[in-house]
């Protein structure tokens, strides 16, 4: 018994252990509740698309020395114009535009920062470094959390109906384009602070991987965000205790553990409705 | 004389080309039940909007004197969305709460006299998907009462619903007449039509309006589905009981 709390409190005896558990717990309560906006209006592939065009950003902030997180948003800005410029382009279908502009600012970070005069370190803007996570980092997660707590509370009732129907939001006196602009933002912002942790692969899975757990096992929108919490929260440390006995990646072995906890929600679901349709074939 | 609800007059409205709707005039009163007929695209949404106050008018005079509720198609509605019966009714309240106030117990309890209204206060709690089309297009009008409107405008609301949930939504528009509510009902159904007050004609223009007991005529029904008339058999010589024959695909169940 004590060697089974010894193995689970020690790895939170070192203080960059404790410092990434807690930049973890914020990010798990961005995601989680953050997430199902993401999921209930299909931004899943928007936002890993914009997490992905950041990259030139994030290298150029590594290569010229200012903070990642600056570098992240400006990165994002570039590939929001050259998103929205893209769909513009006449006779081109809107998600192959989207692919290209993308895969084209993709291709540009990773022609900087393979270049022979960049520095190492092209790894930890991938893949994130969880374990290198500064005060700074974690005061920039307190802020994300903040900002994103209070920014669905005021949006909920607005996101909820036009996401519901759109069409008809206007005519119930709402105004759907200024709450999808809100979360628009909201989603910008979580994606730029998150990358610091999870890196630019791999943010997306903390994103969409909770929420879309907890679809499947939840009817209403209050449990669905309590279950993505939940679920990133257990993601969160499972990956953080797996990279610690295990020695694997930070980053990677926490999108894993949401792999693997998405994948039980699945077979939850799948296996909750098998069994109500054999109790509904009974006598 | 029952109250002026909304009173419009050469109304002309569009989306920046050619005009989508034009020269329409009527007047609803409380307890009037209007049957809006037209073919797709004939300007039944678009009419609908400019009522609405989410589309100006280029031409015209529109006087709405009361609040106007709009109740969607059901078919159109997300079934996927993790919503119960009752958070559906409760987005009625949005438009009348300041922007940073969620429904407290008062609007909750609108909410469910609404749903006890259209006879669903039991399954208030059911997720909203799981419900059958009928009881659907039923929580969609109590959402619009949940906003207090006095004047109801129904988009299509027996498309997609079985002939039992279509009596049960047919009684619901005769009780909210009774009630003193104004409808528009938007319909492909011109046996329908003629069962309430008046119908409004539209194609692209006004065609006609007036009682659907005088003003569906042959001539009237050709013009505005711009198609052939067959009577149905057993029709008498001055009923408008007739099918449509539309010149390139079959006639649209309503």
């Amino acid at each position: 018994m004590t060697a089974v709390w010894h193995a689970l409190a020690d790895p939170w005896s070192e203080p960059i252990v404790a410092l990434a558990g807690a930049e973890v717990a914020l990010l798990a309560l961005v995601s989680g509740t953050l997430g199902c906006w993401i999921v209930l209006y299909e931004l899943s592939y928007g936002a890993e698309s914009l997490s992905h065009a950041l990259l030139p950003g994030l290298v150029l902030a590594a290569l010229t020395g200012i903070p990642l997180l600056l570098g992240g948003a400006i990165g994002l800005l570039v590939a929001i114009v050259a998103v929205g410029l893209a769909q513009r382009i006449d006779g081109i279908d809107p998600d192959a535009a989207i692919a290209v502009a993308i895969t084209s600012l993709v291709g540009l970070g990773a022609l900087l920062a393979l270049a022979p005069a960049s520095p190492p370190g092209i790894g930890g803007i991938l893949f994130g470094d969880v374990l290198a996570v500064t005060d700074g980092d974690l005061l920039a997660a307190v802020g994300l959390a903040v900002a994103v707590i209070a920014g669905l509370r005021l949006l909920h009732g607005r996101l909820l109906l036009a996401g519901f129907d759109r069409a008809t939001a206007r005519a119930l006196g709402a105004r759907p384009l200024l709450a999808e602009l809100g979360l628009l933002a909201l989603v910008a912002a979580t994606i730029v602070v998150a990358v610091q942790a999870l890196g630019n692969l791999l943010v997306v899975a903390l994103l969409v991987g909770p929420a879309s757990a907890a679809q499947l096992v939840s009817n209403r929108l209050v449990p669905m965000m309590c279950a993505g919490v939940l679920t990133a929260l257990a993601g969160g440390i499972g990956g953080l205790y797996l990279s610690y006995y295990a020695g694997t990646a930070g980053g990677a072995s926490i999108a894993g553990a949401i792999v693997a906890l998405y994948l039980l929600a699945v077979g939850a679901s799948t296996g909750g409705r098998a069994a109500r349709a054999l109790g509904g074939a009974g006598p | 004389m029952a109250e002026l609800l909304a009173e419009l007059e050469g109304v002309t409205a569009g989306y920046g080309g050619p005009p989508a709707l034009e020269d329409v005039g009527f007047r609803v009163r409380e307890g009037e039940r209007i049957g809006v007929l037209g073919p797709n695209g004939g300007g039944k949404s678009t009419l609908f909007k400019v009522m609405l106050g989410v589309l100006p008018v280029t031409r015209g005079r529109v006087d709405i004197r009361a609040r106007c509720g709009f109740v969607p198609q059901t078919e159109r509605s997300r079934l996927d969305y993790p919503v119960s019966a009752l958070d559906v009714v409760l987005m009625g309240a949005l438009g009348t709460l300041p922007w940073w106030r969620r429904p407290g117990r008062p609007e909750r309890r609108s909410a469910l006299a609404a749903l006890e209204l259209v006879g669903l206060e039991r399954l208030a709690r059911r997720t909203f998907g799981e419900l059958s089309g009928g009881q659907r297009q039923r929580v969609l009008i109590a959402r619009a009462l949940m906003q207090d409107a006095k004047l109801l405008l129904l988009d299509e609301p027996f498309a997609g619903i079985d002939a039992a949930s279509g009596a049960r939504v047919m009684d619901l528009i005769d009780q909210l007449a009774l009630r003193g509510h104004g409808l528009m009902i938007a319909t492909h159904d011109i046996e329908q039509a003629t069962a309430w007050g008046s119908v409004l004609c539209l194609n692209r223009r006004q065609v006609a309006f007036g009682p659907s007991r005088t003003t569906l005529t042959r001539e009237v029904l050709e013009e505005t589905h711009g198609a052939a008339l067959v009577t149905l058999p057993g029709s008498g010589r001055d009923a408008p009981q007739a099918a449509l024959q539309p010149p390139h695909h079959h006639h649209h169940p309503g």
